[in-house]
C-alpha cells in the first residue's frame, strides 16, 4: 500500500483537454443522438401501431433485437462496416439508432394512455389517420413521456465512453492517454467521473422534478 | 460463405471461452448488484439520516460517474494506490455496484408501492420489522420489482461487452478476433445473435420467476405464458409493467 498520490497540478492539466473533449465529443454526440433517437423512436412507435400486422411483427422482432444486443458490437460493426465513414458520425447514428429503440417503448406507453374516447372523437369527426396522429394522440402523449425521454438521454451521455471502441477521443479516453503520459491514472480518471456526476446529477434531479409536476398537474 | 463458417469453427474454442467470460461476468454482477441493490434499497429507506443519506451517496455516485469510468478506475488507479486486483474481479464489481445503484432505486420504489394496508396489517398483527419485510412486505415488492429487474439484467449483459478494455477475453474479444478469418459482417452478426440469445434466455428465466412470484402470492397463471416473449399477464388481464 503505498497510500494517495493525490496531486492537484495534474487535475489543472488535466482539465483543459478534458472539457474539451467532453464538449466536443460527449456533449455532441449526446445532443445529436438524442435528437436521432427522439424522432425515430415516435416513428417506430407510430409505426408499430398503423403498420400492416406483418410489418409491425417484423419491426417489433427488429426493435426487440437492437435492444437486446450491445451497443459496444453494434459501432464496431457498423464501424467497420463503413470504415469510410468518420466514427463520430458512426457514432451519432447508431446511438441515435440504439436509444430510438428505447424510448419507441416510452412512447408506445404515452399513446396507450391517450383515452380511448379521444380515438372515439377522431372517427366521429372523420378525421384523416394522419391529423388523427399530429392533432390529437402525439401532443396528448409527448406530455407524459417527457421525463423517461430526458431519463434516456443522461443514460446515452453515460454511454458515450463506449466510443472508445471505434477510436473516438472522447473524455475518457483523453483521461487514459493523459494518465498514460504522466504516468498517474489516479488524477485524470478521478476527474472524468466527476464531470460526469457534475453533468448529470443535476440533470436527472430536474427531469425527477419536471417528472412530479406533470404527476400533479394531470 | 463456406470459408466463414469453417473459420468460425476454427474459431470456436475462442468464442467458447468468450461466452464462458461474459456468462461469468453476467452472473457475478448480476448477483453483486442483486446483493447491493436490496441492502441500499432498504437502507435508502431508513428514518435515519446518516444511514439514508450514506445510501442516497452512494446510489448517486455509482448512477451519475459512467461505468466505463468506474471500469477504468478499478483497473488503472486501484493498482495506484497499491491495489492489485484481477481484471474477472473488476468487471464484476464495476458491474455490480453500478447496476446495483440502478437497482436499488427500483427495490425502493417497490417497496414503497406496496399498498399502505398491508403495512397497517403486520401493524395489527404485531410482526416485528423484520418480520413485517421478510414475510409480507418484500414477498409482495419482489413480484413488483422483477420486470424492471429484468431490463436491467438485460443491460448488465450488455455492459459486460466493454470488459475487452480491461484486457479480458470475452464474447466481444473473442468475435473481434474472429473478424481476422472472416467477412467483418460475418463475425459480428455471430457476436450480435449470441448476445441476443443469452439475453432471450435471461429474459424466459425471469419471466418465469415473475410468474412463481405472483403464484407464491396467489396471483397465479400457468407457467405456460412464461415461455411467451411478452411480459407476464396477470389474471386480470393488465400486462406486466414492461
Amino acid at each position: 500500500m503505498t497510500g494517495l498520490q493525490w496531486d492537484w497540478t495534474m487535475v489543472w492539466e488535466a482539465l483543459p483537454e478534458l472539457l474539451l473533449k467532453f464538449v466536443q465529443v460527449t456533449l455532441l454526440v449526446t445532443v445529436l443522438g438524442s435528437i436521432i433517437a427522439a424522432v425515430l423512436g415516435l416513428v417506430i412507435a407510430v409505426a408499430r401501431r398503423s403498420a400492416p400486422r406483418p410489418i409491425a411483427a417484423v419491426l417489433t422482432f427488429v426493435v426487440n433485437f437492437i435492444r437486446m444486443t450491445p451497443i459496444v458490437v453494434q459501432l464496431l460493426f457498423a464501424y467497420y462496416l463503413f470504415l469510410e465513414l468518420d466514427p463520430v458520425t458512426i457514432g451519432v447514428i447508431i446511438f441515435g439508432i440504439h436509444y430510438a429503440t428505447y424510448m419507441a417503448e416510452v412512447y408506445r406507453a404515452g399513446i396507450e394512455a391517450v383515452p380511448n374516447g379521444q380515438w372515439e372523437a377522431t372517427t366521429a369527426l372523420s378525421m384523416s389517420p394522419t391529423r388523427t396522429w399530429t392533432a390529437v394522440v402525439i401532443p396528448q402523449a409527448l406530455r407524459s413521456t417527457i421525463p423517461a425521454l430526458g431519463n434516456y438521454v443522461i443514460s446515452m451521455f453515460k454511454d458515450t465512453p463506449f466510443l472508445i471502441a471505434i477510436t473516438v477521443t472522447e473524455m475518457v479516453r483523453a483521461a487514459l492517454v493523459f494518465g498514460g503520459n504522466h504516468f498517474t491514472y489516479i488524477e485524470a480518471i478521478t476527474l472524468a467521473g466527476v464531470i460526469f456526476l457534475v453533468a448529470s446529477y443535476p440533470t436527472s434531479l430536474l427531469i425527477g422534478r419536471l417528472e412530479k409536476r406533470l404527476a400533479f398537474s394531470n | 460463405m463456406g470459408d466463414n463458417f469453417a473459420a468460425l469453427i476454427g474459431a470456436l474454442p475462442l468464442v467458447g471461452e468468450g461466452v464462458l467470460v461474459t456468462i461469468q461476468l453476467t452472473i457475478g454482477g448480476a448477483l453483486l448488484a442483486l446483493v447491493i441493490s436490496i441492502g441500499l434499497g432498504l437502507l435508502a429507506r431508513f428514518q435515519n439520516i446518516v444511514l439514508r443519506g450514506t445510501a442516497r451517496a452512494i446510489i448517486e455516485f455509482f448512477r451519475g460517474t459512467s461505468l466505463v469510468v468506474q471500469l477504468f478506475w478499478f483497473f488503472y488507479v486501484m493498482p495506484q494506490l497499491g491495489v492489485e486486483l484481477p481484471a474477472m474481479f473488476v468487471g464484476i464489481l464495476a458491474l455490480g455496484l453500478n447496476y446495483g445503484a440502478y437497482g436499488a432505486e427500483v427495490v425502493r420504489g417497490s417497496i414503497n408501492s406496496v399498498p399502505s394496508g398491508q403495512w397497517e396489517a403486520t401493524t395489527a398483527l404485531s410482526l416485528s420489522p423484520t418480520q413485517r419485510m421478510w414475510r409480507i412486505i418484500f414477498p409482495q415488492a419482489w413480484a413488483l420489482m422483477i420486470p424492471s429487474l429484468t431490463n436491467l439484467l438485460i443491460q448488465l449483459l450488455k455492459g459486460t461487452a466493454i470488459v475487452s478494455f480491461i484486457t479480458l477475453t470475452d464474447l466481444t474479444y473473442a468475435t473481434d478476433k474472429l473478424r481476422n478469418s472472416s467477412d467483418t459482417f460475418f463475425a459480428y452478426g455471430v457476436s450480435l445473435i449470441i448476445y441476443f440469445l443469452i439475453a432471450y434466455v435471461l429474459t424466459l428465466v425471469m419471466n418465469a420467476l415473475e410468474v412463481q412470484a405472483k403464484h407464491k402470492l396467489g396471483r397465479g397463471e400457468s407457467l405456460r405464458q412464461a415461455l411467451s416473449f411478452r411480459s407476464p399477464r396477470s389474471v386480470d388481464g393488465k400486462a406486466g409493467v414492461s
